[in-house]
């Protein structure tokens, strides 16, 4: 249907108590803000739902920019019309016609619909049930190739009735879910280039938490190219969030001082640890009140419960870690649903896996004896040195 | 740009400045179709021919000889796949080798997909092709040869002209096999004549001696059929439609006109190399050379391959690069597959010495100075580099 209006669903918010306004309100203002660059889209809350009027704006740049909300459950390019039943018909058939145009049917075969009508305006003389079977009749009579199945139907016409007015749509688009943007503070995302990190972010956005990545760059064990494929990513993000601040810190001299110092079964929990302290220092100075991991129980030796906890202890910051009880497969899924997955699957090393010793790391690191090894290091100094050397970058969808 | 040294020029070259202002110049003023019958298209025309006489020229060729393509791995795509095809009554056997360019290497694996049957013949460890296996290969029903003048990995020349003398008595009084060669890495750095070497097909790339990218050829000898790979228009008397990159073209004639000595070329970079191969294996321990040494006449100009034992090449390329130096692991266009270190396989070498492989390669460009900066770095990083091994 071309329709310059959208009907917004947001169940989740839709629970809330007293403070519901809050997340409405952030709602609104991120619809407003992903919608801006293609022009003025005005948005009226009422009773649980939004509706989204986008003006001249080209519905379907407006309808995937509105998939890709968090906050949203589903979206329906609908139709307005006073709660007439005249009217009411006119726009069901136009409705109904627009979907069925989308469908492909075989000649002479007929498309199966029903109609389900909702009255939360009771003044409406005819009932939900009414309505339905009245709009069913007349799209009967008035559309060819048309047979009604109530229980599995091709096609469905819904009809919403409040506050004298009725929405009308045949169409609805599933959004992310979650919650708005901006409603849950901020986080610090390790970002790797992997598969996890980013999906771990785009979990963690879905529940409202704003993200700033970091990136732990290791020229020149790492190349160009494995700076690049984290900006991609992060642009994939930015596609769900408008812009995602990137921290790149430079790591190698960190890196050579582990090498140097510490044993090789336990150089990547010392570095973890080092990773958390910077993490948790540009948090404290971007006000994010968390860090953010991809990890996942046991998926690598070193994300054992012993070495989470080892490397916890460095900072006092919660970390989320929203794959942990994910598999493999799990991740993969929906790094592919969010489209980072072909981004992550390019063989660029990441700074872990040239650092990977040779023999298989320790599962159970003893935290004295990394203690130890920590206490050769200059550990202040060194995170002083990382801090001074970020590079911040804000990346949007469109970044160049 | 100014402070780098840029030892990569067996990946792509910088385009020479008469290169980049023909280009530019075509494309702001010779902008018809080569195909009009106007004036615009008849100029446009003029420009592919003195281009296509130039780059005859370097063969020692005639103009009607050379069809432009889009460059090294369309030639070398049309050559066999042309050939194989248009041959394919005749027998559906072909000797290749096991150091080839992707580009031929893969053709060849889809050709025995489709029923072709393909040998391909094993290197000595300085990856030079055996010729004996060569005369052993070849059988009644050969039609096609394709080995290539510079390896692209290791500089080593392969031996054209013994070549040349198993196949012309392979042949006898007939036409079969046909020969192809791919001279991608050869065109400005060695000499080639493939009429006086009875070869039926060349490939050459622009980009590869200070032209544009985008543009190539295929030297098809006169009476040599090949079955279009590209049909349409009828460009190129019908052997690749397409209208004519023009500008790029034009770019590749002046590319071409500029090599004027190349022996002298040759003798310049052949020196660059033989100052960083004895450089690197005295000073620094635990490298090796792949391929011909300094003073082989397989030994190419402009290609060093260099082993450093106990490094990894992509952390080494990555150091140097720090460094204002470019070079490449391996080839350009590999990546972390297993037939990414296909070349450095069939010369026998041990996988820690193919991890650690690093190519360089020299334009006429490149100084004695950059070389010695480059080797002093190297020492420097290599040290450094093994100490994190």
């Amino acid at each position: 249907m071309v329709s310059s209006m959208f009907l917004i669903r947001y169940e989740e918010i839709g629970i809330k108590g007293k403070n519901r306004y809050i997340f409405e309100n952030q709602l609104v203002a991120n619809i407003k803000q992903a919608l801006t660059s293609l022009g003025r889209a005005k948005i009226k809350t009422m009773q649980g739902r939004m509706l989204v009027d986008i003006g001249d704006i080209d519905p379907a740049a407006a309808s995937h920019r509105l998939s890709r909300i968090f906050g949203i459950a589903s979206f329906s390019p609908v139709a307005r019309v006073k709660a007439d039943t005249d009217k009411i018909y006119q726009a069901a058939k136009a409705a109904l016609e627009n979907a069925m145009e989308k469908e492909d049917t075989a000649p002479g075969e007929k498309i199966t619909f029903r109609v389900t009508a909702k009255r939360a305006d009771k003044s409406f003389p005819l009932t939900s049930m009414e309505l339905a079977k009245e709009v069913g009749a007349y799209l009967l009579k008035n559309v060819p190739n048309l047979k009604v199945d109530l229980h599995n139907p091709r096609i469905i016409v819904s009809i919403d009735i409040r506050q004298g007015q009725a929405f009308i749509f045949s169409d609805k688009i599933p959004g992310p879910g979650g919650l708005p943007l901006g409603t849950s503070g901020k986080g610090v995302l390790l970002i790797s280039g992997g598969i996890d990190s980013p999906v771990a972010g785009w979990m963690t956005m879905k529940r409202g938490v704003e993200i700033e990545a970091v990136h732990f760059h290791s020229f020149p064990f790492t190349g160009e190219k494995s700076k690049q494929k984290v900006i991609d990513l992060c642009r994939v993000l930015a596609g769900y969030s408008g812009k995602i601040k990137l921290h790149i810190v430079h790591f190698t001299d960190i890196q050579k001082a582990i090498h140097k110092t510490c044993q090789e079964d336990f150089r990547i929990t010392v570095m973890r640890r080092f990773m958390f302290r910077i993490a948790q220092r540009i948090a404290e100075k971007n006000g994010a009140l968390a860090l953010v991991t991809g990890e996942s129980v046991g998926q690598v030796s070193s994300q054992t419960l012993q070495n989470m906890l080892a490397i916890n202890e460095v900072t006092k910051l919660p970390v989320l870690r929203p794959l942990v009880a994910f598999d493999k497969n799990e991740i993969v899924a929906l790094a592919r649903k969010i489209k980072t997955y072909d981004i992550s699957i390019q063989p660029y090393e990441d700074c872990c896996t040239l650092f990977l010793p040779k023999s298989p790391i320790t599962t159970k690191p003893r935290l004295g004896v990394i203690l130890k090894a920590e206490s050769r290091l200059n550990v202040d100094e060194m995170v002083e040195d990382a801090m001074g050397k970020i590079e911040t970058l804000t990346i949007t969808e469109d970044y160049k | 740009m100014k402070n780098h040294i840029y030892l990569d020029n067996a990946a792509t070259t910088r385009p020479a400045p008469n290169v980049i202002e023909t280009v530019v110049q075509c494309l702001e003023n010779i902008y018809g179709n080569p195909s009009s019958v106007h004036r615009l298209g008849v100029e446009a025309e003029k420009v592919v021919a003195r281009a296509r006489e130039a780059v005859a020229r370097i063969l020692k060729a005639d103009p009607k000889e050379i069809i432009f393509t889009s460059g090294g791995s369309e030639s070398n795509n049309l050559a066999i796949k042309g050939s194989a095809y248009s041959l394919a009554n005749r027998g559906k056997h072909i000797i290749t080798t096991s150091i080839e360019h992707a580009s031929v290497y893969s053709v060849c694996q889809d050709l025995e997909e489709d029923g072709f049957t393909v040998t391909y013949l094993p290197v000595n460890e300085q990856g030079i092709v055996k010729v004996e296996e060569l005369e052993k290969a070849l059988r009644e029903d050969t039609i096609l040869v394709t080995i290539m003048h510079v390896n692209n990995e290791t500089g080593a020349v392969q031996p054209l002209e013994e070549i040349a003398k198993i196949i012309k008595k392979a042949r006898g009084d007939k036409k079969l096999p046909v020969w192809h060669v791919d001279a991608v890495q050869t065109l400005g750095k060695l000499p080639l004549n493939p009429k006086k070497l009875g070869i039926n097909f060349v490939s050459l790339s622009a980009h590869k001696a200070h032209g544009p990218k985008g543009t190539g050829a295929l030297y098809i000898a006169d009476g040599t059929t090949v079955r279009p790979q590209i049909s349409g228009g009828g460009q190129e008397r019908g052997i690749r439609s397409g209208t004519e990159n023009v500008p790029a073209i034009a770019g590749f004639g002046a590319a071409v006109s500029n090599i004027k000595d190349i022996k002298q070329d040759s003798r310049h970079m052949a020196a660059l190399r033989e100052l960083l191969v004895e450089g690197i294996l005295e000073n620094i321990p635990g490298t090796r050379l792949n391929g011909p040494p300094p003073g082989s006449q397989h030994a190419a100009p402009h290609i060093a391959n260099i082993s450093f034992a106990g490094v990894r090449g992509e952390v080494l390329l990555h150091y140097l690069e720090g460094e204002g130096i470019y070079v490449s692991t391996g080839s350009a266009c590999s990546s972390r597959k297993e037939s990414e270190h296909r070349v450095l396989r069939s010369m026998g070498l041990k996988e820690e010495e193919m991890e650690g492989a690093i190519r360089f390669s020299f334009s006429t460009q490149n100084t004695e100075e950059e070389v010695k900066t480059v080797i002093k770095k190297l020492k420097e990083s290599v040290k450094e580099l093994r100490s994190f091994g």
